[in-house]
């Protein structure tokens, strides 16, 4: 789960992460409010989970009420590269001396912690690792044994932070790494960590990424569930808890297993189609799940036939045709369903099929045949 | 030859009292492997048709000489049943838990390698291993499975491994082991740990190894594949058509900003000469003209 900016602060806030005074804001009052509160000039920032904001105009100085009506009511409401403006941060303006770069976050190849530093920060990481790639000093962490303020002073010293600024980054960097791991989150970013003009270090801003796995032990991530998805298909999926991702396509997907899932979008595609959507049922999937997942996808108005594809291992394919045809009762479906059942019990499943296919209702021996018909159905 | 199983692994089940260790326990133990033992603490002295229960590891492989352990438990006990294992004296962790915070993960991971040095965990959140007509540690259903080989199998995903070994076996095309190493982002059993095995093996000829997005196990396989082997591989990538910044029901199959996409796994393999198919069913047909040609 991504965390909006604020989002981010308050969590950052949480693990004694200095951020800037400020506050949430859903409409113009609000945002005067919190002005009023924090006190001027503040900066208004628009709440978006993608990269750009800035340049896009989500993102202003105001230095009165004024203009924080005026910055309000511009940026509620601004579209940014398909994400609608809904909520604002506004925080105190703060005088930046020098930008710095922090992040912590899984080294995948090297099974340990990965940490991020570079007194050049404010811009894309990426662009720094590529253009300069010396500026970035790099930290492998022990998952044991984790890191100590020892290890981050010198840590601070090798990215070569400003002198006066070093202590102060080098305790948050200790923070940041709590909260990366007690927080469990994937990745926890501050870009600018900036140094202001009075010499103080704070997070100016926050990327936050959780780990859904560990949401378990967090039970105040729920407060971050706002809107956590502006797809109202992937709403309508995790209301009734199937693990699906909304795309574009045409053709709608049904499949066991995230391989096999993904598999099926890649050969919708190799065949002349488009996926509308991933959806993985899992193991042993009955006529609830089946008539859950049905639902959701006919619900989408994008979607012109539906690609069922389900190889039985744990999950009998008998089961799924007897979840299939149940689902069917349940659920009136605008779509044609091309089915391509394999796998344990494969023979009894398309035998309960069989009196029940029609144009609308349809198998097919392979996945490809399958992907084939159910692209054409769709184009 | 198989790798890291054989027909004479003993194998204990840590969850064995539960609904699904019972399961799959006891379908391991039909399927024919040595499944000795089951561990649930506070039910140490029952027994799940006939398989005596322990309350600790320890006492399980004290009694049975087990060597294998077969985790079936939910995520929050996983790492630590995981630990247990390996200080109870078993040599080879096989977890297909799914859910398991990624922290506990990276931890469990590098206690394994500082304090087990010789232990190897397979997963988590994999389907397991089947060596066919041997032994089967996990959820695979053994009867899609053939034995004999020559085809040894590596996969991150369950059930992409199935249909893999449904189109070997269809075409009559036996496998020496079939390796689950799973989807999540630190797994305990890499590529590299797989195919240097079948590599070592005699009677594996060929490799069919199925990979998918996320991380940069396979360009790293490559490299390994490029260096070192000398039997013919197969691949087949999954995720060529996600988008990057989602998690594709795997935790580990996410393309990082522009990290991990298919498209660089399949460049780094071919340029490696391993076969790189479209879809699994390209992957089984080259496989069959590979072993038939052999």
């Amino acid at each position: 789960m991504d965390l909006f900016e604020y989002q981010g602060k308050q969590y950052f806030s949480k693990f004694g992460i200095a951020v800037s005074p400020g506050g949430v804001a859903d409409t113009v009052e609000e945002a005067l409010a919190v002005a009023e509160r924090v006190g001027y000039p503040v900066v208004v920032k628009a709440q978006v989970k993608v990269g750009g904001r800035g340049k896009a105009g989500g993102v202003k100085l105001a230095d009165n009420a004024d203009e924080v009506r005026l910055h309000a009511g511009n940026i509620l409401g601004l579209d940014i590269k398909g994400h609608v403006v809904r909520r604002l941060w506004i925080e105190l303006s703060s005088d930046i001396q020098k930008e710095y770069y922090a992040s912590f976050t899984l080294d995948r190849p090297n099974k340990t912690h990965l940490g991020m530093l570079s007194a050049e920060g404010g811009v894309e990481i990426e662009e720094v690792a590529v253009n300069n790639p010396d500026a970035i000093a790099m930290l492998s962490i022990d998952p044991v044994r984790g890191l100590d303020l020892a290890t981050a002073r010198r840590w601070v010293a090798e990215a070569n932070l400003d002198d006066i600024a070093r202590e102060q980054a080098a305790e948050i960097l200790v923070k940041l790494y709590t909260c990366y791991t007690e927080g469990d989150c994937d990745l926890a970013e501050i870009n600018p960590l900036i140094l202001t003009t009075d010499n103080n270090v704070h997070a100016l801003d926050a990327k936050v990424t959780l780990d859904e796995n560990a949401s378990y032990r967090h039970p105040e991530w729920e407060e971050f569930r706002w809107s956590e998805t502006e797809d109202p298909r992937e709403q309508m999926a995790k209301e009734r808890g199937l693990n699906y991702i909304g795309l574009d396509g045409t053709v709608g997907i049904i499949a066991n297993g995230a391989g096999l899932a993904m598999s099926t979008l890649d050969v919708v595609n190799q065949v002349g189609g488009t996926a509308a959507n991933f959806l993985d049922i899992g193991g042993g999937a009955n006529a609830d799940v089946m008539a859950a997942a049905l639902e959701v996808i006919n619900a989408d108005p994008k979607v012109k036939s539906i690609f069922v594809n389900i190889f039985g291992g744990i999950t009998r394919v008998d089961e799924v045709a007897k979840g299939v045809l149940e689902a069917l009762k349940r659920v009136d479906i605008s779509s044609p369903i091309v089915l391509r059942l394999d796998g344990t019990n494969a023979v009894e499943g398309r035998a309960i099929l069989a009196p029940h296919l029609s144009a609308s209702l349809i198998t097919e021996p392979t996945m490809l045949d399958a992907a084939r018909r159910a692209v054409s159905l769709a184009n | 030859m198989s790798i890291f199983v054989d027909e004479n692994t003993k194998v204990i089940v840590q969850g064995l009292t539960g609904g699904q260790g019972r399961f799959h326990g006891l379908r391991n133990r039909d399927y024919g492997t040595k499944v000795v033992g089951g561990v649930t603490p506070g039910k140490g002295g029952t027994d799940v048709e006939g398989i005596p229960v322990f309350n600790t590891v320890k006492e399980a492989v004290d009694a049975t000489g087990a060597t294998a352990s077969f985790v079936v438990v939910p995520p929050k006990f996983a790492s630590a049943a995981i630990l247990e294992a390996a200080e109870g004296g078993i040599t080879f962790i096989v977890c297909i838990t799914e859910g398991i915070p990624a922290h506990d993960e990276a931890v469990t991971y590098n206690r394994l390698v500082e304090e087990f040095p010789g232990v190897r965990l397979l997963g988590p959140n994999c389907p397991g291993i089947i060596s066919p007509g041997k032994c089967n540690i996990g959820i695979t259903s053994g009867d899609i499975a053939l034995p004999g080989g020559p085809v040894g199998i590596v996969s991150r995903s369950g059930t992409l491994t199935y249909q893999a070994l449904h189109e070997l076996s269809q075409q009559g095309i036996g496998q020496t082991t079939c390796v689950g190493i799973g989807g999540d982002p630190v797994p305990g059993t890499n590529f590299i740990d797989c195919l240097s095995a079948f590599q070592a093996d005699p009677e594996t000829k060929a490799v069919m190894m199925i990979g998918e997005i996320g991380g940069s196990e396979e360009e790293r396989a490559a490299e390994w594949i490029k260096l070192n082997m000398t039997k013919p591989v197969v691949s087949y990538i999954a995720g060529v058509t996600a988008p990057p910044g989602r998690k594709m029901g795997h935790a580990g199959a996410i393309i990082s900003g522009s990290k991990g996409t298919a498209q660089a796994k399949m460049d780094a393999l071919r340029e490696a000469g391993v076969h790189v198919c479209q879809n699994p069913t390209e992957a089984g047909q080259k496989m069959v003209e590979i072993v038939k040609g052999l």
